[in-house]
């Protein structure tokens, strides 16, 4: 028996039953050791950046919602706030106040998608079940304050479309979550099959974390500090009243268990938010008057989205539509700690560690093809997409 | 080289052949166990995850898609009932192709949301090859930007129906 096996490349994706959206990662095994991944994104590419510079400043909130139907709200927030920096106006503090709530119920419908996933990926269906079902509370919510339940179109830019009336009826369904996520938390510390499945298992140093520049809970779960909320307050994180209010979640150990862990903790600390952000909202109008042109100005807009740091980036010149708009999403720069935490990792816990790092493609891969642009095709112009196009 | 109905190729070689009388043998069961419970396979090819996620959401417990009989699945070739949302994108086209070349006959497809029927917002886009019409026949569609649950339940049903005419034909 001298026949000598190296390694085995095995495609997972690009449609695969672990994942909706369509990606495809390359693994070469040995035996049933992970020894090298290759993540291969682009797949829901959709231009989104140079649509962008074709429509004006209004359209653009529609657009900027649909680049990722989880993060729509943080995504339309962001932006609006990016044009309010290139305009130079302050919108109004109550405004300010119904942008926060709709965010952090946002946050709270996303962290639990993404343990329904957890539950799902690691064949225990029950979970999955118990976690959509409160999230459909969350739904809920959001579709009583803004009438959908994915794409809310809740900001404006000046502030906000709709108001958010008998707040305190809300609170009933926010402290049912936060006994739920009691629940989970203790599942996830003490269920042992759920700790054979996750503890110990894809860690990401504290070292490569910083290496990879990887944020959000990713990043907390391995011990680094980080969050917009705190460190560079928008909206009414502004306030201190409501800073007071929340810590950020950190958790030392980086493995797939602390990954969950920080999130379940996360949805307690939204539950904070909300309560404070529904009962204190300041009264006045919603929205300040804005011009429909902007002059020419440059304005960058940080916040913290579900998975992490987003940012938007905007020059404009003078006219209804923005010259250059972009946009980096934490998933993106999130996805490049695969390769670290999933090698010498087995076979069977791929889908475990790959939904712990809660990947969501639809905004990955709206910047694959700026990353080309400025690193391999360095001379494409417009008139490359131009004739791209059909 | 002409396919028959049941998806063999029949070049007249006895492995084809011996397929052929099997498949012919259990039809009836077959087709009745299919009629029954219908699988799905679900695919985001390029649109913003929302429909992804309402579509998702028809498996939770509040509308509990099981009951119908329908399963989500990961393979086109156990798969009856192919969900397709968004608007397809350039590099997705040649694999959404062979999905639909894999799923055996009958089937039915579902076009969920705005950009998997006329391709939405991102109408204009250089990437997008959509909407999915054109790119394979499409048998039920669900308009929205995202559709609620509801509407995409109504859908599946509607296509289980037609999953079943196509089986009794
Ligand atoms: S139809 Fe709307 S919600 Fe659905 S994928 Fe397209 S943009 Fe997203």
């Amino acid at each position: 028996m001298s026949r000598e096996v190296k390694g085995y490349t095995l495609p997972v994706g690009p449609q695969h039953p672990l994942y909706v959206e369509a990606e495809n990662l390359m693994v070469t095994v040995d035996g049933e050791t992970i020894t090298n991944v290759e993540v291969n994104i682009g797949y829901i590419h959709r231009g989104i950046e140079e649509l962008m510079q074709r429509r004006n400043y209004l359209q653009n909130i529609f657009l900027s919602e649909r680049i990722c139907g989880i993060c729509s709200g943080i995504h339309s927030v962001t932006y609006c706030q990016m044009v309010e920096n290139l305009l130079g106006i302050d919108i109004p503090d109550r405004a300010k106040f119904i942008r926060t709530i709709v965010l952090e119920l946002e946050r709270l419908h996303s962290h639990l998608l993404f343990l329904g996933i957890m539950g799902y990926e690691m064949g225990l269906d029950t979970l999955f079940m118990y976690a959509w079902k409160d999230r459909e509370h969350v739904m809920d919510m959001l579709e009583k304050i803004s009438g959908n339940r994915v794409n809310y179109a809740m900001p404006a830019i000046g502030g906000v479309r709709r108001d958010i009336k008998n707040p305190e009826s809300f609170i009933r369904k926010l402290e049912l979550l936060s006994k739920r996520s009691d629940y989970y938390l203790n599942l996830f510390k003490k269920d042992r099959v759920i700790r054979a499945r996750t503890r110990g298992v894809g860690v990401l140093t504290h070292k490569k974390a910083r290496e990879y520049g990887i944020v959000g809970p990713v990043a907390r779960a391995s011990g680094i500090v980080h969050d917009m909320r705190k460190n560079s307050p928008y909206a009414a994180y502004e306030f201190s009243g409501l800073q007071g209010r929340w810590r950020v979640v950190t958790e030392g150990y980086g493995d797939v268990q602390a990954r969950v862990l920080v999130k379940i903790r996360e949805l307690k600390e939204a539950v904070r938010i909300l309560k404070y952000a529904l009962l204190n909202m300041p009264k006045g109008q919603l929205k300040v008057a804005a011009p429909l042109a902007v002059k020419p100005a440059e304005a960058v807009s940080r916040t913290e989205a579900p998975r992490g740091e987003l940012i938007y980036y905007g020059i404009s010149n003078g006219s209804d539509t923005p010259e250059r708009i972009r946009i980096r999403t934490p998933s993106y720069t999130n996805i490049m700690c695969l390769k670290p935490i999933l090698e010498g990792q087995q076979l069977a816990d791929l889908p475990v560690i790959v939904g712990s790092i809660d990947p969501c493609f639809s905004c990955t891969d709206r910047v694959t093809l700026v990353e080309e642009r400025t690193g391999e095709q360095k001379t494409v112009d417009k008139n490359y997409f131009r004739r791209m196009r059909e | 080289m002409d396919n028959n109905r049941h998806g063999y190729a029949d070049n007249g070689s006895g492995a084809d052949m011996v397929k052929g009388t099997l498949y012919r043998i259990l039809e009836k069961p077959l087709n009745y166990a299919r009629r029954k419970s219908p699988w799905i396979l679900h695919l985001d090819t390029g649109g913003c995850n929302g429909c992804a996620i309402e579509t998702f959401a028809i498996l939770s417990p509040r509308y509990d898609m099981e009951r119908f009989g329908a399963l989500s699945k990961g393979n086109p070739r156990h798969a009856d009932i192919l969900v397709i949302s968004g608007a397809v994108s350039r590099k997705i086209k040649p694999m959404l192709k062979r999905i639909y070349e894999q799923t055996p006959e009958p089937k039915v497809v579902m076009a969920i949301g705005s950009c998997a029927i006329t391709k939405g917002v991102f109408h204009d886009s250089y990437n997008i090859v959509g909407p999915l019409d054109r790119i394979m026949p499409v048998d039920v569609y669900v308009p929205g930007c995202p559709p609620k649950p509801e509407a995409i339940f109504d859908g599946m049903l509607r296509a289980i129906e037609k999953f079943r005419e196509k089986v009794e034909k």
